[in-house]
């Protein structure tokens, strides 16, 4: 699914690079707390561009969803804490934006979806599982909103492996 | 993705047009959503000119956050619908998007000659709140990332909103028929 130019993007299979960010101005939150749930991450270039307004309008309307899996969504952008904060409160987001601001996208740098050219995070998505460990992720072109429907296939896989896997205890 | 997703499905969509229409016309779509009141009147120009030939049916998928009135305009299709008059409420509803309070649902109700306090009750109560929901997700699934999303005999179409684009596209899947 990932497009050939992005092959520093982690894939499948690999330990999902651990971070500690900003989620309010004075708030942070680390990977790691999320350890024993399915994360999504969802990298995006900027807050109030049109079409990442509508990728995370759709995010989270989507939530009940996510929580049906009892997977926990962040958007993460370059953009500061007090940025995002505006940008929640004009789309009445529910969920956390991590500000990926200070030293300027160093985790989309570690994920391997940072645009150089841009200076902003390539679109991109990764679900990762309860043990830390990328099961999906998808870069999908700047100008594209990637939807949902990858995240939910690949959370419906993990479910049915984490099944297969308790049964066979 | 499963193309039968983005087919309407004449047993449970609203559908308007002929269903052995060749051409299929799947819209998700929000009440209060601009874009999709700038769609419906191409919409209505493709349906005039295609007649018989074309299938339209429409699937909801509010975006309640940032559109607070767009679950009751919803509903209160649903609940037209539910008294035989969805595309009448569809129509009323696109066309007074900025009047979308539910003092607004009642008096197009009114208009359109229905149970006003049948269809306010309804709409207040989420009595099609599943429903809606099944539409959302459906939509979701069949890869809609915003509103209005349209689907031509399942295959969803990114080309530009307008009645020459989509007329092109549309005689592309009679040409292929």
């Amino acid at each position: 699914m990932i497009p050939q130019t992005n092959r520093s993007v982690l894939g499948a299979g690999r330990q999902a690079p651990e971070f500690t960010l900003q989620c309010t101005p004075d708030q942070t939150v680390s990977l790691n707390e999320f350890r024993g749930r399915p994360v999504v991450l969802a990298f995006y270039p900027a807050d109030f561009s049109p079409v990442c307004g509508d990728q995370m309008a759709l995010y989270n309307e989507m939530l009940n969803e996510f929580q049906e899996f009892e997977a926990e969504l962040v958007g993460l952008s370059v953009d500061g804490a007090w940025c995002h904060a505006a940008f929640a409160k004009q789309n009445k987001l529910h969920f956390s934006l991590l500000a990926d601001f200070e030293p300027k996208g160093a985790v989309a740098r570690s994920y391997g979806v940072y645009d150089e050219k841009e200076g902003t995070c390539e679109r991109a998505l990764f679900v990762i599982d309860r043990d830390g460990i990328i099961r999906w992720s998808y870069v999908s072109p700047i100008g594209v909103n990637p939807g949902a429907n990858g995240i939910l296939s690949a959370l419906e896989d993990l479910q049915t492996k984490s099944e297969t896997t308790e049964a066979a205890k | 993705m499963t193309k039968s997703r983005t087919l309407p499905d004449t047993e449970r969509d609203h559908v308007s047009g002929s269903v052995k229409g060749a051409i299929k016309l799947l819209e998700y779509g929000d009440y209060e959503c601009p874009f999709c009141a700038d769609a419906q009147p191409i919409v209505k120009e493709i349906q005039r000119r295609l007649g018989d030939d074309l299938l339209f049916a429409f699937r909801h998928f509010p975006l309640i956050n940032i559109h607070p009135h767009s679950e009751h305009a919803a509903e209160a299709a649903e609940a037209a619908g539910a008294q035989e008059n969805f595309w009448g409420m569809h129509d009323l509803l696109f066309e007074n998007q900025s009047a979308l309070e539910d003092q607004d649902l009642v008096a197009y109700a009114g208009k359109l000659s229905l149970d006003e306090t049948r269809l306010i009750r309804e709409v207040t109560s989420s009595v099609y709140a599943l429903r809606i929901r099944e539409d959302f997700k459906s939509g979701v699934r069949g890869g809609v990332n915003g509103t209005p999303t349209f689907f031509i005999n399942g295959e969803r179409y990114d080309g530009p909103r307008d009645v020459g684009h989509f007329l092109e596209a549309l005689s592309k899947q009679t040409v292929e028929k």
